[in-house]
């Protein structure tokens, strides 16, 4: 009988194929950013089926998997917002928010900021 | 099956359930409001693996995305309409679909194939965790074992917030980060922001002061702090304070920079760079505990407010 940690083992595997999917196949960048979060999120699952299946010494689980796992969720945190702050100032500056035509906008010369005056 | 069992499986199921619609809703919205679904159910799985710091801190952080990630869906909602016209053609989609299938199925397979009995450090964690005098095993991996990741950490979040700043406009440089918020002074939210921050700051600091021996922990601890911050702000009951403050700056850098003295003051008091002596571990830690709690609801809460707009 399948255990309930291999369960979220395989559960993990199908997030992470999920997230790149979208990463791939959704056009919007904020959508891209979830999906990469997505795929972020299936590996630290990964990790917690590891640090679950690692207990012992009376712990319920690995410790050490698990540190890294909260100090992964931390810098998974800090790019994200990083990455939404990019694509505002991208969408305030230029009035849209699409990753094709930026070639075209910079050679145009309207990639310079309109806002500053 | 016992019933916990079946229980775990239809978690499971439902976690899922929830990924593929952040992927496949149609709109933007829509999908983040999955997203935020998605984490909190995933805070349950991290309860059902035994790793309740870890559910606090996927609580707990589901809850920034959630406010980051909606705010960002409501100011890019022009841009929505365009973007979508750019998906790609049925070719680029399927062999997207084979790709993201062939990664899976081989993560599943590993997961499947993965070694009895595991390998654990957990033994290690056990016989050394004396030494540093706490008591939750995760806390002393992130404050004592493995320290150097804990510290990097706290700077990669420093960096972030330097990223978000710089892509403030010349005029505004320095200013006050993100929109003024305007709520009814008399409204639900104007007396949540009242009624829920005295709470909230009890429990932050409770969470952070117990993570020494029980589940939690400065980040989640902070966390919470940065909550109730961002509440206050998003009623208007304050202002976002300018980035260019001195004060500001100081808190921002607190945690760091008390971590990187105690750690290169174990270079002589110690046995070398972030090693404690063994008498003062734990209250070595908590000072550096205390400084990062203060810094991290600093941090995160200005993450949050994102850019500088204004400059008054």
């Amino acid at each position: 009988m399948m255990s309930a940690t291999t369960a979220f083992g395989l559960c993990a595997a199908v997030a992470v194929g999920l997230g790149l999917y979208g990463l791939i196949a959704n056009p919007q960048p904020l959508r891209k950013i979830l999906a990469f979060n997505l795929l972020g999120s299936g590996v630290f699952l990964f990790f917690g089926v590891v640090a679950r299946r690692g207990a012992a010494a009376a712990f319920g689980g690995d410790p050490v998997p698990q540190a890294l796992v909260i100090t992964g969720i931390v810098v998974a945190f800090s790019a994200t917002a990083l990455a939404v702050a990019l694509l505002l100032r991208l969408f305030e500056a230029t009035g849209s928010a699409t990753l094709r035509d930026s070639m075209k906008r910079a050679s145009t010369g309207a990639g310079s900021d309109p806002t500053d005056p | 099956m016992t019933i916990a069992a079946a229980l775990e499986i239809a978690l499971a199921v439902l976690v899922l359930g929830m990924a593929a619609w952040t992927i496949a809703a149609r709109e933007t919205f829509a999908a983040v409001v999955g997203f935020v679904a998605y984490g909190l159910l995933l805070a349950l799985v991290w309860v059902r693996l035994d790793a309740v710091d870890v559910a606090l801190t996927e609580a707990a952080i589901g809850g920034l995305s959630g406010i980051l990630l909606v705010g960002a869906a409501a100011r890019l909602r022009a841009s929505e309409t365009p973007a979508v016209a750019e998906s790609p053609d049925g070719m680029l989609r399927v062999g997207a679909a084979v790709l993201a299938t062939i990664v899976a199925a081989a993560l599943a397979a590993g997961v499947l194939a993965l070694p009895d009995p595991a390998p654990a450090l957990a033994p290690a964690v056990a016989a050394n965790i004396a030494a540093t005098g706490l008591g939750n095993p995760v806390t002393s991996v992130l404050m004592a074992f493995r320290a150097m990741d804990t510290l990097l950490e706290k700077v990669v979040l420093l960096l972030a917030l330097v990223g978000v700043w710089s892509l403030a406009p010349d005029r505004v440089w320095g200013g006050r980060p993100g929109p003024r918020h305007q709520a009814d002074p008399l409204g639900v939210l104007a007396f949540l922001a009242r009624l829920l921050p005295p709470v909230g700051i009890v429990v932050g600091i409770y969470i952070f002061w117990v993570g020494a021996d029980h589940p939690g922990g400065a980040f989640q601890g902070g966390t919470i702090l940065a909550a109730m911050w961002l509440l206050v702000m998003t009623a208007g009951l304050t202002d976002a304070p300018p980035v260019r403050l001195r004060w500001l700056r100081l808190v921002l850098i607190a945690g760091p920079a008390v971590f990187l003295v105690v750690g290169l003051a174990g270079l002589w008091l110690g046995d070398g760079f972030l090693s404690y002596p063994v008498a003062y571990a734990k209250l070595l830690i908590v000072t550096i505990e205390v400084a990062m709690t203060l810094t991290i609801a600093v941090t995160l809460g200005l993450l949050l407010a994102g850019a500088p707009e204004r400059s008054a």
